[in-house]
């Protein structure tokens, strides 16, 4: 069943994971689109503020924008978001770590301009197999609302 | 890169510009945000984008990417005129992420970073922490992207 505005109170919502991050794959996020020497050199690396090779935040995004796909956002009646309020990068990304997804809806309120949809408040944060968070986001996003009978006629 | 002493407020720079082609949204859409409208040109033009759009988080991330090449291209710069040079630091976050208008394909979107903010580190006296308003302007000359991001900058005179 599609998940549309109605499902989504004010409260939490859910957990997600655990989602596997390989150095493979953030190496290679790293060499496309974030080539800092921290993200891709032991070496470097070590010898940066945040000691040892981590991912980019924006692969770090990329993979929280995957989980919320895989968790509810795939089945859900979303017509995009228009952007992120905030977003903290708590601590660095390792490789080889399994990371989980928490979800609270935040606020969710009715569209003055597209009465029809609803948009929904999200808080997501990213944490490790230790339990540490590494990133905090807060991001709207546009659902449709479930058809009232008038709108189904 | 540039030391934190060597920045003010209100300094732009052009960073250059990027094709999203479907290939491109469809192979990072693909990976991390398989929506309908991020995959496939039909659902694209049935949605509120009105094609296929690339995902806020490609759009992001290829700013990233044109920041990166941009802090080379300094970096080379200052190498080239004998000076010391920059390593920047991570970034701790960012605010007011603005997907303004949606990036369909074939979209050429040329990005721009002008620092709004710097202040000293408490914490960190090595490090400078820069504010900077980067934006994307498509080939009409519409905003499509904005984000308020903050980075760790390192300051020249730190353990010198």
């Amino acid at each position: 069943m599609t998940l549309t505005f109605e499902d989504f109170p004010p409260g939490h919502f859910g957990q997600f994971g655990p989602r596997r991050v390989t150095r493979e794959e953030m190496l290679a996020f790293a060499a496309e689109f974030d080539p800092q020497p921290m993200h891709l050199d032991e070496e470097a690396a070590s010898r940066s503020m945040l000691k040892g090779l981590s991912g980019s935040g924006w692969y770090l995004c990329s993979i929280m924008m995957r989980m919320m796909f895989d968790g509810y956002i795939g089945r859900t009646a979303s017509m995009g978001s228009p952007g992120v309020n905030e977003l903290r990068w708590l601590a660095p990304l390792r490789p080889d770590d399994d990371l989980m997804l928490d979800v609270e809806v935040a606020e969710a309120r009715i569209s003055r301009s597209r009465p029809e949809t609803g948009i929904v408040t999200f808080k997501g944060v990213v944490r490790n197999a230790a339990g540490q968070a590494l990133c905090e986001m807060v991001s709207p996003i546009i659902v449709r609302r479930r058809a009232t009978p008038e709108q189904a006629g | 890169m540039r030391f934190f002493e060597d920045i003010e407020i209100g300094q732009r720079r052009e960073l250059g510009s990027f094709t999203f082609t479907a290939e491109l949204i469809k192979k990072f859409a693909g990976q991390f945000d398989p929506q309908p409208f991020h995959l496939d040109e039909e659902a694209g033009r049935k949605s509120l984008f009105g094609g296929l759009a690339a995902s806020g988080w490609h759009v992001g991330s290829v700013c990233m990417k044109l920041l990166v090449a941009d802090g080379q291209r300094q970096a080379r710069e200052a190498a080239a005129r004998g000076e010391k040079i920059a390593t920047w630091g991570p970034s701790p976050g960012f605010r007011e992420l603005r997907w303004l208008k949606p990036v369909l394909a074939g979209d050429t979107i040329s990005f721009q970073s002008e620092v709004e903010s710097l202040r000293t580190s408490e914490k960190r006296p090595e490090w400078g922490i820069l504010q900077a308003r980067n934006t994307g302007t498509n080939q009409r000359g519409e905003l499509v992207f904005s984000i308020l991001a903050t980075a760790f900058v390192p300051r020249r005179s730190a353990g010198a």
